[in-house]
């Protein structure tokens, strides 16, 4: 299977005849982020060619875990956002509805069912096939379910945390005791399957050097508090990988340091990386379109729309103390907007919103993932009302599923979105 | 200054021609939409028409779904603004707009000064568009034109409670196995469209007065459905379809306008410069 036919909706006959306009050259941190996934990928690859136990994760799991215990984890999550975002979903959705899954399910999960079934679908063949798997169901409640489903199918071992719902603005002191005596027990179980040895003193010392490059994201990510901002808000999409990847290693912070050395240069001569001058500062709700990033940015760009603030990418920044179990179990259970209550995803869209000087918010109806759109209508109107009628939008997409999403329907969304943030703007000013 | 406003849908192709953003002198419409000979056929005719050709007119400003590929244009804007600017000129006191075209449906609410205030669209489901109704049209063999003409006679309008296009469809037909009078169905199917309209409305909270556009709007089966979920008037006009078109003719109106008012306070802004000489 080439690259060409992998996707027939990749190249559209009319557009074959025009030469492709060149594309900005990348910047060295964003090569640094992709060798060091690329790393990631063939690190597993080898450690399953040497006969090592290598493992699947969601992309919520404590990474802490199996970076301690030096076991090499890759994220199907990470994988299937990755194919979407090359344009190689199409085989593994058909695949996937042709071998018993729901249009319904998340593109994601029938990505990876297909990825599992047919390893040897180069280019896209860079997950080893996994010895165990690791759930937590802190951002999804069907990967466990899927995760289940890829257990049973290749006759391997699972271990989950059950992170319970956040039915109050924080962790209770008996669910945190409950994730904490689930971690342990994991870390008994998976030290034994893989006959691998625990050592709390490591363990103290990835959630440092976690901590650390947690600091280093935060920071990437206040620079768009900045007016304009010294970079484009798609670029986090773009730096989430090593975040979700290997956020437990210090190469991760090296990449994180090169990004705020570059966003520094930007800030010293007055440049961005968002391509056009910035008329309105946005906050994009949801996960990323990711076979229409580009023609997502490339749009929002004609209307001068830099994506400043988005929850998605900050969940992958967990604020723990080093070395304790306790604080880790409480991070990783209230980071996700998919296992918080309602109340308190409002009040930190209201607090980000000011923040980051936000004109307008654009919610990403996303197909796939049923959990995070089954209370956006409300979030819309509360959030709206808690931020003074700030104006929104909504726009229906899927995060890995092309035949979801209308490019037409998103440009007239985002053209009239502009006029009423335009409109919105000048109330305020004129008090 | 003649303008002119295009309007290219997914299933008609519409133009006017405005005298100095007041008066239509001219309007046309084409049965086909994008992709097909519509646009060129309605800009051939307008023309025609008005008795001018291109360089008479001083900007064309396009709309709708097929506004990117029309090369006479000289901007292009999305059929919410130009909806929005055309529904004012139609009625003057309008506050909300709803427009179901051939593949979207929408609610705009207008500020007093005719603006954008808010708005928001269906999702990707044909449900309560034009598309539907064309879907229904053709099960029940009844021209879309005659739909609402029809429905009137209804005296037990059936229940059609599928959203989705293809099991309505299904439900239509079933009915019809069951022997159930058409006109019956077709106020069933009205009241279906409605509900999932006025829903749109209600999200976007709509205020008096409510009027309709778009093609959809000649259907009155559909327009008497809307008042009595919306429990108010609505009021039609008689250029409904064109709205879009002729919003995009007061818009490239406008566009000249200020670009002659900006040229004029540049050639006030040199003579006073040459004064302080």
């Amino acid at each position: 299977m080439n690259e060409q036919n992998m996707n027939p909706a990749a190249v559209q006959p009319d557009q074959a005849a025009v030469p492709a306009k060149p594309k900005r050259p990348k910047s060295k941190s964003q090569l640094m982020a992709g060798a060091l996934l690329d790393k990631a990928y063939n690190d597993t690859m080898e450690a399953k060619a040497r006969g090592e136990k290598i493992g699947w994760a969601t992309s919520l799991f404590p990474q802490e875990i199996a970076e301690t215990l030096g076991l090499h984890i890759v994220y199907p999550e990470n994988h299937g956002a990755a194919i979407a975002a090359k344009k190689l979903a199409a085989p593994f959705l058909e695949y996937a509805e042709a071998h018993d899954c729901n249009n319904d399910l998340c593109s994601y999960a029938k990505i990876d069912i297909a990825y599992a079934d047919i390893f040897d679908c180069s280019p896209a063949s860079n997950m080893a096939k996994p010895d165990f798997l690791l759930i937590g169901n802190n951002g999804c409640n069907e990967i466990t379910k899927w995760f289940e489903v890829i257990g049973r199918k290749l006759e391997i071992p699972t271990f989950m945390i059950d992170f319970t719902y956040n039915h109050m603005p924080y962790v209770t002191d008996s669910r945190v005791q409950y994730i904490k005596a689930q971690i342990e027990q994991v870390i008994e179980a998976l030290s034994a399957f893989t006959g691998t040895t625990w050592d709390p003193d490591r363990f103290a010392e990835i959630m440092r050097v976690s901590t650390e490059n947690r600091n280093l994201w935060e920071q990437v990510a206040d620079y768009l508090e900045l007016q304009p901002s010294p970079l484009s808000g798609f670029d986090l999409f773009n730096y989430m990988g090593p975040m979700v990847f290997t956020r437990g290693r210090r190469e991760t912070g090296d990449v994180m340091r090169q990004l705020i050395a570059e966003i520094e240069e930007h800030i010293k001569n007055g440049t961005s990386t968002f391509p056009a001058k910035e008329e309105f500062r946005v906050f994009w709700e949801g996960i990323a379109c990711w076979p229409y990033l580009s023609h997502n940015l490339k749009t929002l760009k004609k209307y001068g729309i830099n994506v400043c603030a988005t929850a998605y990418a900050r969940a992958w920044s967990l604020d723990y103390t080093p070395g304790d179990i306790e604080s880790l179990a409480r991070a990783y259970a209230f980071t996700s907007s998919n296992n918080i209550l309602l109340e308190e995803s409002v009040r930190r869209r209201k607090e980000w919103n000011t923040k980051f000087h936000i004109d307008g918010t654009i919610y990403h109806v996303n197909r796939a993932c049923k959990v995070m759109v089954c209370q956006q209508q409300e979030l819309m109107r509360q959030v709206s009302e808690a931020c003074g009628g700030l104006p929104y939008m909504s726009f229906d997409g899927d995060q890995a599923d092309f035949r979801n999403f209308s490019e037409a329907q998103f440009e007239t969304r985002i053209e009239a979105f502009a006029e009423l943030m335009r409109k919105h703007k000048e109330e305020r000013r004129n008090g | 200054m003649l303008t002119m406003g295009v309007d290219i849908g997914s299933t008609a192709s519409k133009a006017v021609i405005m005298e100095d953003g007041k008066r239509i002198i001219a309007r046309q419409l084409v049965a086909v939409g994008t992709g097909t000979r519509g646009p060129s056929e309605v800009y051939k005719k307008i023309l025609e028409e008005a008795g001018v050709n291109r360089s008479g007119i001083a900007r064309i400003v396009a709309t709708g779904y097929g506004r990117l590929t029309f090369a006479q244009a000289d901007r292009e804007l999305s059929e919410v603004s130009c909806h929005g600017k055309g529904m004012r000129f139609l009625c003057p006191r309008v506050c909300t707009v709803i427009d179901i075209g051939g593949q979207d449906a929408k609610a705009l609410l207008l500020d007093d000064r005719g603006n954008l205030e808010n708005f928001i669209m269906n999702d990707k489901c044909a449900a309560g568009t034009g598309r539907f109704l064309e879907a229904m049209s053709r099960v029940l063999d009844v021209q879309v034109e005659d739909m609402g003409r029809l429905s009137e006679k209804s005296q037990n309008p059936v229940s059609i409670s599928s959203t989705c296009a293809v099991f309505a469809e299904s439900e239509v037909i079933s009915r019809l196995s069951s022997d159930e009078k058409v006109e019956d169905i077709l106020a069933g199917i009205h009241a279906s469209v409605a509900k999932k309209v006025s829903g749109l409305a209600a999200r976007v909270g709509y205020r008096p007065q409510v009027a309709m556009s778009g093609g959809v709007a000649k259907n009155k089966g559909i327009v008497r459905a809307m008042e009595q979920e919306l429990k108010c008037g609505i009021l039609v006009p008689e250029d409904c379809q064109m709205a879009g078109a002729i919003g995009a003719a007061l818009f490239a109106y406008q566009d000249m306008t200020r670009h002659e008012s900006a040229a004029d306070e540049r050639a006030i802004y040199r003579k006073g410069e040459k004064d302080d000489e």
